[in-house]
């Protein structure tokens, strides 16, 4: 017996081996029929092969949704991106920045200057072949006065994007950015074909693996394999549903109607893990609840309060209870452990009665009588965990009054406006992104409205620092006085939880989003 | 029938009117909503500046007199004006294209659960009022009764389970597409409209019901009793003309209901609806399809009542000739 | 016996004084003849409005007390179970009774109030008031209610008052097209005339003439709007508004639970809970319904005919 177990399943992979020749090679290897027979089907469902029709029924979607990426704000949308479109770069399982559309790219020493390499013979679904042009437009479609693209923001940084050679773009920044190819990974930059250097981004028209078919927005959105495509995947069609109510989308998946559903009601995952036709997912991602306090209105603008605040409750038990345990407690530091840099600050902030007494005290305070503000808008479950709180906190001195919001309009009348409420962040892939985004000084949503001299100062040194050590060291700083002193209660970090079929397989998950970082319709096979 | 014409034309006249009323009190609702489009589409993600740029397009720094004004003058043109979300250079989406399809949808699934639910609970109520106080009619009373007291999204997650789940006999989705062919249509329908018979059947039986016995102890009756003449005659000959009245505006009332009021079912069987698209557009105050869809809704009760109220009058003499 | 209250006999003063019984004694004379469903209805309404009144005595656990585990099964400790939070189910049923019924008892007697009275007025009056409450009634049952009722929850915010009134307000409108519907039948009838050329105020006519001719089909709609109340308020949970935390009430409850309903083949017990305050919802609306038969049969005037 001299075939190799490796051998043999590539063999099966390529289909050039039965079950039967299979099954009997193992045995002669001694292993007994039946696990030879189980090895046999996990190695032939493991190998990608073409073919099939891939429906899932997604938990998001509206009637006012459109294909304009600049407004996309869920994931019905956002797939899109990643079916009929293509980035400059990808996220990687590990979280590293990947080749996609860009297949180098490169940096000035002050990092304040990148240079993006473009894969030569690509073709948009109308024929047309991808150039540099393509790429400033449609990034551009994001920047300038009247844009109103939720990435706009995040493209501030730049200052101009210039086209260098067919197959070059260059992006000039305001200042140095180590991190700037994550920026252009955002699931609101996809390329698009430019006419006279613009984009048209209602089209739908992209490089991507599939050809959209058909959308209604908030019912449906269909695709079929585009044979030009210039990298790998397997369905030859992809359909999304819209499937709101969790209940729907559960039955859904279990009479066959779909292939996949996320967010599964987490009370009933351990009653669908016993339907043997499925598979549960469970992934960390960078997602984050929290309950952000307004540092600048009493009583919070006291570092005592917001002290005992932190050590008021029990995070476990939040955990528990609102994310049934597909979670982990937060620490007050808003960067998922998977992220690059991300430490655990000491000490460990959890439920301790005599920590709060004893803020609560160096604050002068007997009984604290503070309102919370929730609605399910921030997430789902944060009026139970408000609940919670509460009851937590009466033991140790603090009276939480829980005001249930309405959802509707929540955060434009709630969050940032009322002193002490909830919030979710999606996260963001790297510590610069994130701390930018909601902790720097003066940004739109930095929603407790900190201001801290040191952390800020040390935020624009990281940005541009080359050096791994000197960086890490930075922003271990940060994230320690963010701990400590940041008006942010990190309450946990929920993972993705999805239910599919076995009648599809994937390989290794992306974390950075949800739906395998929205790569599935790409990844995924027919088992 | 010179004076029925005559209401008819007075009430289509009312009509209008009360269709402007609606107009304005929704239009005003909207305002009083927190938050506008901008702001409610971008959610969280919400900057200042992206919100102006918003509103400038979409002329939301307008006065709302103002944009009340052009939006009415495009309606009395035939114009509904195009949706707030879906706009980009050179390309709007229109409010009608966007409803069109989801209406017939509505149309279709109100038809359906009435073709079931009008008979059968009109024949439900006239045999219970026939056999009133047999077993039969408090069977017939207790089950409906515990059908209607289950809320409904309850009834369609019990029917999935039953007919889709446990027996695989109907689908659990009714994501019907427009170029769906009518018998597949009808099938996968079946769920939602018997969900919405079960909702209905009660209220409208019960009403039959009540309104002939209230009947039964009119002095015409006794007469026409003491002549002998037989039970079921007695209501179907007697009884029932006289009980149209009340009868009709129950059933109108249900089937105003079946259109207007069938959100949560839409949202169940994940069927594109009109209600569903008001509620997604109330929540991000797109006034345009909120107006349009109010317009539409508020249309259908009008024409339903209309024909509820001539029922009324053309089966009471008294109305008929008022002296 | 002489019924005139214009001439006065002292015979007959006599008699009534030998035949009047107290209050007590007529209704247990009516009750001793109600049929079965009646007295089932009467003694499932006495048991929720004794549960709903000792709720505090009645429930092991106070509202809103949290338990470590969330779902527990049912047990000595928990017969029903905990909830999602770990708060005993049982307790929230039986507070639940308190808040939803006296809501839904709230709200309904208010749209009939409201509803009734206005509806009424405008078939005597059938001119100028018929037609400004009759427009604008129209006006308000022409906008989809669920909708409007998120839209003013919204804009009111959404706490118990708010929800009542808002309910109850549009709710009246149904209430008001069917006693005016009903009423149009009897303004005609000729001792309504006479009554009105006799120079009775409209609330004598109201009360005494067409009152007790309209009183069936409104007391049937009541049973009906009674229950319905429930429905609205768990409709509105499913579009995300409802009841403040942490008040327990029987809507809400079914729709928290509702998706466990789904799982009968694999758990019957965790299936079973959301048929609780469903059921509770049911057998209430049963019960008050069989009364309200009864109520009906006795004033349609043919007792005991079969």
């Amino acid at each position: 017996m001299t075939i190799s177990f490796i051998k043999m399943k590539q063999l099966v992979s390529t289909g050039k081996m039965s079950r039967r020749d299979f099954v009997q090679l193992s045995m002669a290897a001694g292993m007994t029929a039946v696990a030879g027979e189980n090895l046999f089907n996990a190695t032939a469902r493991a190998t990608p092969k073409k073919g099939g029709h891939f429906k899932s029924g997604l938990g998001h979607g509206s009637t006012t949704d459109t294909l304009d990426p600049g407004t996309w704000e869920n994931s019905m949308v956002s797939d899109i991106g990643n079916i009929a479109f293509d980035y400059l770069v990808d996220i990687d399982t590990k979280n590293n920045v990947a080749p996609a559309l860009a297949e180098s790219w490169d940096s000035s020493d002050e990092v304040d200057r990148w240079t993006f390499q473009l894969r030569k013979g690509v073709e948009f679904h109308n024929g047309k072949t991808l150039d540099a042009d393509d790429v400033v437009a449609s990034i551009n479609h994001h920047r300038g006065e009247d844009t109103k693209s939720a990435a706009k923001s995040i493209l501030a940084i730049i200052k101009d994007i210039k086209t260098d050679g067919k197959d070059k773009v260059v992006f000039e920044l305001n200042s140095g950015s180590a991190d700037f190819p994550y920026v252009v990974s955002d699931y609101h930059l996809p390329i698009m074909p430019a006419k006279d250097g613009k984009i048209d981004p209602q089209a739908g028209i992209g490089t991507g693996p599939f050809k959209m078919e058909n959308f209604e927005p908030g019912v449906r959105y269909s695709a079929t394999r585009n044979e030009n495509y210039h990298g790998e995947s397997w369905f030859d069609s992809v359909e999304m549903l819209t499937i709101l109510d969790v209940v729907a989308r559960q039955n859904a998946l279990q009479s066959g109607d779909v292939h996949f559903i996320d967010r599964p009601d987490l009370k009933t995952v351990q009653l669908l893990k016993r339907n043997a036709e499925l598979e549960i997912d469970q992934v960390t991602g960078f997602g984050h609840y929290v309950a952000p306090m307004n540092v600048t209105m009493a009583p919070f603008d006291n570092v005592d309060v917001r002290l005992a605040l932190k050590h008021c409750f029990k995070r476990d038990e939040l955990v528990n209870k609102v994310l049934l345990g597909y979670g982990t407690p937060g620490n007050d530091d808003p960067l998922a452990p998977s992220i690059k840099y991300a430490i655990d600050p000491e000490p460990k902030h959890q439920y301790d009665p005599e920590k709060v007494k004893f803020h609560l005290k160096k604050a002068g305070i007997d009984r604290l009588k503070v309102d919370l503000s929730a609605a399910d808008a921030a997430f789902a479950g944060a009026v139970d965990a408000a609940i919670l709180m509460a009851e937590h906190a009466r033991d140790t001195g603090i009276d939480i009054n829980v005001i249930r919001e309405p959802s509707d309009g929540y955060w434009s009348n709630v969050w940032m406006k009322k002193p002490w409420c909830f919030s979710y962040w999606g996260g963001r892939p790297t510590a610069d992104w994130m701390f930018t985004t909601a902790y720097a000084a003066g940004v739109d949503w930095n929603d407790t409205f900190w201001n801290n001299a040191r952390f800020n100062e040390l935020l624009v040194q990281a940005r541009s620092e080359r050096n791994e050590a000197k960086r890490a060291e930075m922003y271990t700083e940060m994230q320690n006085i963010l701990h400590e002193d940041g008006g942010i209660i990190v309450l946990m970090f929920n993972d993705f939880v999805t239910a599919h079929s076995k009648k599809v397989a994937h390989g290794e998950l992306n974390s950075n989003y949800d739906h395998d970082g929205g790569y599935m319709y790409r990844r995924w096979w027919m088992a | 029938m010179h004076p029925i014409l005559k209401t008819i034309l007075q009430r289509l006249g009312l009509g209008l009117l009360t269709l402007f009323v609606v107009s304005i009190i929704i239009f005003s609702s909207m305002q009083f909503l927190p938050g506008d489009f901008a702001t409610a589409v971008l959610g969280q993600s919400a900057t200042p500046e992206t919100v102006a740029a918003f509103r400038k397009e979409l002329g939301l720094n307008d006065p709302a007199v103002v944009r009340y004004i052009q939006w009415i003058g495009g309606v009395v043109q035939g114009d509904f004006g195009s949706s707030f979300s879906g706009r980009s250079a050179g390309r709007e989406r229109e409010v009608m294209e966007l409803i069109a399809p989801r209406l017939w949808n509505t149309l279709f699934l109100a038809g359906l659960t009435a073709a079931i639910a009008v008979p059968l609970s009109l024949a439900l109520g006239i045999t219970a009022a026939l056999y009133r106080n047999s077993l039969y009619d408090r069977t017939i009373n207790a089950t409906t009764l515990t059908t209607i007291s289950f809320p409904e999204f309850f009834v369609a997650y019990i029917l999935i389970l039953l007919l889709a789940t446990l027996w695989k006999v109907f689908p659990s989705l009714a994501n019907v597409r427009p170029d769906t062919p009518l018998m597949d249509r009808i099938y996968m329908c079946a769920l939602p409209a018997l969900t919405l018979t079960l909702v209905i059947v009660a209220h409208m039986m019960r009403m039959t019901r009540a309104a002939i016995i209230n009947l039964l102890a009119s002095p015409y009756i006794e007469m026409a009793r003491l002549k002998g003449v037989s039970s079921s005659k007695v209501i179907l000959k007697h009884a029932l003309p006289n009980a149209w009245a009340p009868i009709v505006n129950v059933i109108a009332f249900n089937l105003a209901y079946l259109v207007v009021g069938v959100v949560v079912v839409e949202v169940v069987f994940v069927y594109p609806g009109i209600g569903q698209l008001m509620v997604d557009a109330v929540s991000t105050r797109d006034i345009p399809v909120v107006q349009a869809c109010a317009l539409i809704f508020a249309a259908t009760y009008i024409l339903l009542n209309l024909f509820a109220d001539i029922v009324s009058i053309v089966t009471n003499p008294r109305l008929l000739h008022p002296r | 016996m002489s019924n005139d209250d214009q001439t006065y006999s002292a015979a007959g003063e006599v008699a009534m004084v030998v035949t009047r019984r107290t209050w007590a004694q007529r209704a247990w004379r009516e009750l001793k003849k109600a049929p079965i469903t009646a007295w089932f209805g009467l003694i499932v309404i006495a048991a929720y409005m004794f549960v709903a009144i000792f709720a505090p005595w009645v429930a092991p656990y106070s509202e809103s007390q949290v338990f470590d585990t969330p779902y527990a099964p049912w047990s000595s400790e928990f017969i029903f179970g905990t909830d999602q939070l770990g708060r005993d189910v049982w307790t929230r049923l039986v507070y639940g009774a308190r808040n939803t019924i006296g809501i839904a008892v709230a709200t309904t007697l208010l749209s009939f109030l409201i509803g009734g009275s206005l509806g009424v007025m405008a078939a005597i009056n059938r001119s100028w008031l018929d037609q400004g409450l009759s427009r604008f009634v129209d006006v308000l049952m022409a906008i989809p209610s669920l909708i409007f009722s998120l839209m003013l929850l919204s804009i009111f915010g959404s706490n118990v008052w708010n929800l009542i009134m808002i309910i109850a307000v549009l709710d009246s409108t149904r209430v008001f097209r069917l006693a005016r519907a009903v009423s149009l039948n009897v303004v005609v009838m000729d001792y309504v005339e006479a009554s009105r050329l006799r120079g009775e105020s409209l609330g004598w006519v109201m009360r005494n003439d067409i009152l007790p001719n309209i009183l069936p089909p409104l007391v049937a709609e009541f049973g009906l709007r009674f229950c319905f109340v429930f429905l609205t308020i768990a409709s509105l949970s499913f579009l995300g508004v409802g009841i403040q935390p942490p008040t327990a009430d029987w809507g809400s409850m079914v729709r928290e639970n509702a998706q466990l309903i789904s799982f009968a083949e694999y758990d019957m017990k965790a299936a079973m809970t959301p048929l609780l305050p469903a059921g509770a919802i049911a057998l209430l609306t049963v019960a008050v319904n069989f009364v309200v038969d009864w109520f009906l049969h006795k004033t349609s005037g043919i007792r005991d005919e079969k």
